[in-house]
């Protein structure tokens, strides 16, 4: 099935027999696998409204990000959160669209700084299990009309609705970019990050990885400058080069086999949080979020949680299971009743969220 | 404005409610003297009262968990209350239903600043909260203008905004976690330290709620590193256009400024009477207020000096000092005390795409003319939220619901153009019949939907957010 447009979309739900995959891109290969008719959302594409004075975008759910991305840089935008691209490290082929990001609330480095993907997010449309189109939010950054099912919608991997038309809060492109580079292990470097984030210096992203903690800086040029040179002197650092592409992306584990873990644990936990999982079999860790994101390749099959203290696991690629991590027991419960009111015939990627 | 007519069971049964409702809290936290409780009758939309039947002020969640299981077990309405402050009526009672006041719940649980957060007890107050970490550097971001009054509690109920939302965001984007008590007793622990859910982000669904699908009672929240320095620019127009260009000229240079405040004449002309901060008589005022070091101030004001220039302002004058800082900014925090100095004012906050900001002004200038009551408009003009201020005469009869009709229309036009009711208010009691100009049948059903599964009774704030032709089979 590959609808061209919403109403299309919602009389194919509405008419469905049996459950339903729905796919966008096709590059995000996360959660347990879905039985169902494919559906494809590429028909639905395009840029319905571009405001640039008023930071803002409206696109199709099925609009490829480079399109999105094309057009902004071309306006000196972005989109604040950073979507990371799971093509190199899942070995995935195809265009991730827009749609995929807000399903997956894709967020990367910038997640510290901008916020996440749900937090740009400022409207949805979508295609619930019963076939209603409904709407959410709208095109304007301050909005509190009603319940912020734009938040739920994030996130939610296609099991509350189809999305169909996504709005965003847009921030002005960096005029400068500057990295500050400290030489350290792990143990230390969370330490670091947190120093930095504790300094006045608006630090936009903060990682480690084999040896080095990096820490960028935007904004400005003169601003960028006084900045990147105040945070080296804080951290005995210098100023270098980093790619945080790659760190964003997970690229350094993307030509080794093994499971990849992703953790979200309070900041300073990340280097206990890596030691634990290096004692669990864990073969190599980056970190991003200043230490509250951790990925960790490990060998096939093996189950890492038990390294964790507060926060949460999730699988996104190989074989362990549960990929996403269990709930306590009433959180678990609001969550499938919510699911048994935005989809009552559990037909939208079912099980998908374990 | 109409409610629910009271429950005639409840209200025959109030002694055995109250008494029972004693059992479980102390004496002193139970108030059901109707001259106690009257002090309980409204927020700050004063215009609509009504006491409730009793107050509670729980000291702890175990408390609050305690009484909201009897009220569900007798079956009787619980409105949540914060400070206050809502200006939408978000706390207004019926006389069927039991205030549970959080005024008790004020501790800091929690301050880690290597991982950035503050845990606190909702019932604080938001300035006390950046209060508790400014002497490390630290701050919490959100400041709604009621701040110094505000609770935690109602800025997660209402997911308050403020005039520095344009850089930092509003209170969704900086609350990490709640401990939430829901209508049958049940304790929630969602989010935490860490950033983001493992599931569905039930932490941003609950945020904004106006108190429907829960009682907070804990929450930690993001604090962010004190910027070395703030300063702001004034600069006066003699066109709403023209000042509208400006802010769009700014942003599209790629500079973000902290906060674009905007004021109109009326304003202007009121806060300078009010506070003789030295505004020029103009039609548009913009302050414009940036942050970092002393150098980093220097480049973006410079920037924003350069665009405002070619669009030939009347005034521009750049603080040179933090008197002047103050002085920049006094009339602006006084304009709402000041335009009450005239009259009696409604104040609205619809929010509307900024490129539509000439159409809007003008057209609330053919209202107030077709009204006969006049406004003044400030605005934060960087993320499209108004405040329409309009006034009116409380002691003159048919004068309120002329004002409400008025707001009415004002709120149907943002929704027209592109934006939304309400900006960082709430729906309440205020906005609540106007839900169907934004949303339709079915995107009000589910969202209803979402409340019959915290709350499967609707008994917990029922009568708001959702017009009551709409709610009326789930509240029966």
């Amino acid at each position: 099935m590959r609808p061209d447009t919403e109403a299309e979309l919602a009389e194919l739900v509405k008419t469905a027999s049996g459950p339903i995959e729905i796919i966008g891109g096709g590059t995000r290969k996360l959660g347990e696998h879905v039985e169902g008719v494919p559906l494809l959302t590429g028909g639905l594409s395009g840029i319905t409204l571009y405001e640039p004075e008023a930071l803002t975008l409206v696109a199709k759910a099925g609009t490829p990000l480079a399109e999105i991305n094309a057009l902004l840089a071309k306006n000196n935008q972005r989109l604040p959160f950073e979507p990371l691209d799971y093509r190199a490290l899942q070995g995935s082929a195809g265009e991730p669209t827009i749609g995929g990001a807000v399903a997956t609330n894709a967020s990367g480095p910038r997640r510290i700084s901008a916020g996440a993907c749900r937090d740009s997010l400022i409207g949805v449309r979508f295609v619930d299990g019963m076939g209603r189109i409904i709407k959410n939010g709208g095109r304007v950054m301050k909005n509190v009309t009603g319940y912020d099912l734009v938040k739920l919608l994030a996130g939610s991997h296609g099991t509350l609705g189809i999305l169909t038309e996504v709005s965003f809060k847009l921030l002005p492109a960096a005029l400068a970019t500057a990295t500050v580079l400290v030489a350290e292990d792990e143990t230390t470097a969370a330490t670091t990050m947190a120093r930095a984030l504790g300094s006045p210096y608006d630090i936009s992203g903060a990682g480690h990885i084999a040896g080095t903690t990096a820490l960028r800086l935007e904004g400005l040029e003169g601003s960028v400058a006084y900045r990147s040179e105040a945070l080296a002197a804080l951290l005995s650092g210098k100023v270098g080069d980093f790619d945080w592409r790659a760190l964003c992306d997970v690229q350094a584990f993307a030509g080794f086999e093994g499971d990849v873990w992703r953790f979200s644990v309070p900041p300073s936990q990340g280097p206990v949080l890596g030691a634990a999982l290096r004692k669990l079999g864990a073969i190599d860790i980056i970190y991003d979020w200043a230490g509250g994101l951790v990925w960790a390749l490990s060998p096939d099959g093996l189950d890492l949680r038990p390294a964790l203290e507060s926060g949460h696991g999730t699988v996104v690629r190989g074989t362990a299971t549960p990929r996403f991590h269990p709930e306590p027991a009433p959180v678990a419960a609001l969550a499938s009743a919510l699911r048994a009111r935005f989809d009552p015939r559990g037909i939208l990627n079912p099980g998908r969220m374990g | 404005m109409q409610m629910p007519e009271s429950s005639a069971r409840i209200l025959a049964d109030k002694a055995k409610i109250v008494a029972r409702l004693r059992k479980i809290l102390p004496e002193e936290s139970v108030i059901d003297n109707p001259v106690e409780t009257k002090a309980y009758e409204c927020d700050a939309l004063a215009a609509y009262r009504c006491p409730p039947l009793a107050v509670v002020l729980p000291a702890s969640t175990d408390e609050t968990a305690a009484v909201l299981k009897a009220c569900f077990e007798m079956g009787v309405p619980v409105v949540p209350r914060g400070a206050g402050t809502s200006l939408a009526g978000g706390a207004l009672p019926t006389a069927d239903s039991i205030i549970l006041g959080v005024a008790k719940l004020t501790d800091v649980l929690e301050i880690d600043y290597d991982n950035r957060f503050i845990r606190v007890e909702a019932g604080r107050t938001n300035l006390s909260v950046t209060g508790a970490v400014e002497t490390n550097g630290f701050f919490y971001a959100p400041d709604p203008s009621s701040q110094l009054a505000c609770a935690i509690a109602g800025n997660i109920a209402m997911n308050s905004g403020g005039a520095h939302c344009l850089k930092y965001g509003v209170t969704t984007n900086n609350l990490l976690g709640v401990t939430m008590v829901t209508m049958e007793g049940e304790i929630l622990e969602i989010g935490g330290a860490h950033l983001d859910s493992a599931g569905y982000d039930l932490l941003g669904l609950i945020c904004g709620s106006e108190g429907q699908l829960g009682v907070v009672t804990e929450a930690t929240l993001r604090i962010l590193a004190k910027p070395e320095g703030a300063r702001p620019v004034l600069i006066g127009f003699d066109s709403n256009v023209v000042a509208g260009a400006c802010v769009s000229d700014i942003i599209r240079a790629g500079v973000l400024p902290v906060a674009i405040e905007f004021m109109d004449r009326p304003v202007i002309r009121a806060a300078e009477n009010f506070t003789h901060a030295g505004y020029p008589d103009v039609e548009a005022l913009l302050i414009i207020e940036v942050e970092g070091s002393e150098a980093e101030i220097k480049e973006q004001l410079d920037t924003i000096i350069k665009i405002a220039r070619k669009h030939n302002p009347v005034e521009l004058r750049e603080s040179g000092s933090p008197e002047e800082s103050a002085t920049i900014w006094k009339g602006r925090k006084a304009a709402f005390g000041a335009m009450g100095q005239i009259n009696d004012y409604m104040c609205l906050d619809g929010t509307i795409p900024v490129s539509q900001l000439p159409k809007v002004l003008r057209r609330i200038t053919e209202l107030s003319e077709q009204y006969g009551l006049d406004v003044g408009n400030v605005f934060h003009a960087g993320d499209g939220n108004m405040h329409p201020l309009i006034l009116y005469d409380a002691n003159k009869p048919g004068d309120l619901e002329k004002c409400e009709d008025m707001g009415a229309d004002i709120l149907k036009l943002c929704v027209e153009v592109g934006g939304c009711l309400t900006g960082e208010h709430g729906v309440g009691v205020e906005k609540r019949e106007l839900m169907h100009v934004q949303y339709n049948e079915a995107d009000l059903d589910i969202q209803m939907a979402v409340k019959d599964v915290f709350d499967p009774e609707w008994l917990l704030n029922p009568a708001k957010v959702f017009p009551l032709d709409a709610s009326a089979e789930r509240r029966a």
